[in-house]
């Protein structure tokens, strides 16, 4: 640990990577908590993937992959939300369907595009340490719509999230702000895509918003919290990372991974306990979870 | 459900039977002519046809399958009428909607969603400030107002999955009343509540019709009956009584089985 804080003073591309943990946690905080609350997961999973065709047809034509990434995911966010909105009883195959679909496109671009191509593991495990000055800038331009955005609506994404139909009779326009969300998930996925690769985008999108969940009962608070467990994740795995030379994508994903498990552990034991206390006592709490309306070792998030 | 009921309309004679109810004089709050529906190939509403005037208090009651559900989502507007017409405070009813407060039967968000009573009971005042920005202190007064009416002010801090469903149903109800609606409509409110609980929120409910339009659906024609002014019975098509005229007959009619004849008390 020692040895990546004094690499960290001498090489300016560890502190590039550094930031873009940090940039790319806002993102994985505020959106991957309505991607949990929601349970839209898969579909994120699937936009995710499908940006490697953006990013092959990026890299066949000669723009900048990176900008290939954000077209693409935004296309893909539509064309999904436009399938789960239209057939919504085959919704799981055809996102399935254009999850496969988008990568078989862009690896054909891939395998045609003139010279050497070891970008390709780069785009699907990340590598954050690749990360370029300019980068940053449109990390932190993409973070600022991002939050600005959610700010704007929050009530109205609350709504949609929490319960479509109520927020259809409210006059929220449903349709418009459940897409608007599916772009949202799709910038956030270029940005994670920067870090960790875009295979391992769904465990950043989840794991943090899920850890979260596991402690505090609010958005607002799922959001920050999972913003700090993001910047952890990052920060952690990439000093993890350095001295014993591991890829850093991996790292931080199982890092991720780890206190996801030990944190579910946890909080189900401190459920089980709270609700053993609560059967002990005698009172009105008692009463109402001996009728069973409350779950005593019910859902803990 | 027989062909035969299909075909009954012609004996559910209901503008007639609608003036018979309570706060005729003014005029009909929600007005459905001729209504028909069906997914795909079944039909689930045929010729409806339903007034229900200001002040009322309707309760809709009828098998299950019977359209009940369908019906209210026509009227609410999340369904377009294949046949027919339906008009809510003389409008479409898409343009009424802010009029409307609507309790669900199953709440359609899961338990374990990370929010407060009072952020679910803010929901229900979407639409009527500014569309962008948090809410105002306005509109938490007016939740305090609500919770304070449906007698559950002091959940409103508690998280929506640890409610017992009394309670819940009591929160949505506030949810539907903080929108300052018209017309309550409520699908089968007390169906996952025991009896007594289910008592407590129909006195809620009439007191509430001192000043609001409420219609009911329930699929517990013997209990609703002792509250409501009226009951429409619905079994794809509609046949409408006061409390008073349920009998054995109509339910025989209705039900297509016999069904035990159940007095009323009033």
């Amino acid at each position: 640990m020692n040895e990546f804080l004094t690499a960290l003073t001498d090489h300016a591309f560890l502190r590039t990577a550094l930031l873009a943990g940090l940039l790319a946690s806002i993102g994985c905080g505020v959106i991957g908590t309505y991607v949990v609350v929601k349970r839209i997961a898969f579909l994120a999973g699937g936009i995710a993937h499908s940006v490697l065709g953006g990013m092959g047809a990026a890299l066949y034509f000669g723009f900048d992959p990176l900008l290939g990434a954000l077209i693409a995911a935004l296309v893909s966010a539509l064309i999904i939300g436009g399938v789960r909105l239209a057939w919504r009883a085959q919704e799981d195959t055809l996102v399935g369907a254009l999850w496969a679909i988008g990568m078989a496109v862009g690896i054909l671009f891939i395998a045609k595009t003139p010279g050497y191509s070891t970008d390709l593991m780069s785009y699907l495990f990340g590598n954050i340490l690749l990360v370029r000055q300019r980068d940053l800038w449109l990390m932190a331009g993409l973070d600022l719509a991002l939050v600005l955005t959610v700010a704007l609506f929050y009530r109205q994404f609350l709504a949609v999230s929490f319960d479509e139909e109520f927020a259809r009779l409210r006059g929220v326009p449903v349709t418009f702000f459940y897409l608007l969300l599916l772009c949202l998930v799709a910038v956030t996925v270029v940005l994670l895509i920067q870090v960790v690769g875009l295979i391992l985008v769904i465990a950043l999108l989840t794991l943090p918003a899920a850890v979260a969940g596991h402690y505090v009962h609010s958005l607002g608070g799922m959001m920050v919290i999972a913003t700090l467990l993001g910047i952890g994740f990052t920060s952690g795995g990439l000093a993890l990372s350095y001295g014993p030379d591991l890829p850093a994508g991996p790292t931080i994903i199982l890092l991720a991974g780890a206190v996801y498990v030990i944190s579910a552990v946890l909080s189900g034991l401190l459920t089980r306990r709270r609700a053993q206390r609560l059967a002990q006592r005698p009172g009105p709490a008692a009463v109402t979870a001996g009728r069973g309306t409350l779950g005593p070792a019910g859902p803990s998030a | 459900m027989s062909p035969t009921l299909i075909q009954a309309p012609s004996q559910a004679p209901s503008p007639s039977l609608s003036q018979a109810g309570i706060g005729t004089g003014s005029q009909p709050v929600i007005a459905v002519e001729n209504l028909g529906f069906s997914y795909g190939d079944n039909p689930v509403l045929v010729g409806v046809d339903l007034t229900i005037a200001a002040g009322e208090f309707l309760g809709l009651v009828g098998p299950n399958a019977g359209g009940k559900s369908t019906l209210l989502k026509l009227m609410l507007g999340l369904l377009a009428p294949q046949t027919g017409r339906i008009q809510v405070l003389g409008m479409p009813p898409r343009a009424a909607r802010r009029y409307l407060g609507y309790v669900p039967q199953y709440p359609t968000f899961p338990r374990d969603f990370p929010i407060s009573v009072e952020q679910v009971v803010l929901m229900g005042r979407l639409g009527l400030g500014p569309p962008l920005g948090w809410y105002r202190p306005a509109d938490r007064a007016a939740v305090r107002t609500a919770l304070a009416e449906v007698e559950a002010l002091d959940l409103a801090a508690r998280r929506i999955g640890t409610l017992s469903g009394g309670q819940l149903q009591r929160v949505l109800l506030a949810r539907a009343l903080v929108g300052e609606p018209r017309i309550l409509i409520l699908d089968e409110p007390t169906a996952n509540i025991d009896q007594r609980v289910e008592g407590d929120i129909f006195e809620l409910l009439a007191r509430l019709n001192a000043r609001l339009t409420i219609l009911v659906v329930s699929h517990d024609i013997a209990f609703i009956s002792g509250f409501v002014h009226r009951v429409a019975c619905l079994n794809r098509t509609l046949i409408c009584h006061r409390t008073d005229a349920v009998d054995g007959d109509l339910l025989h009619r209705l039900y297509h089985a016999d069904v035990r004849a159940v007095a009323h008390g009033h």
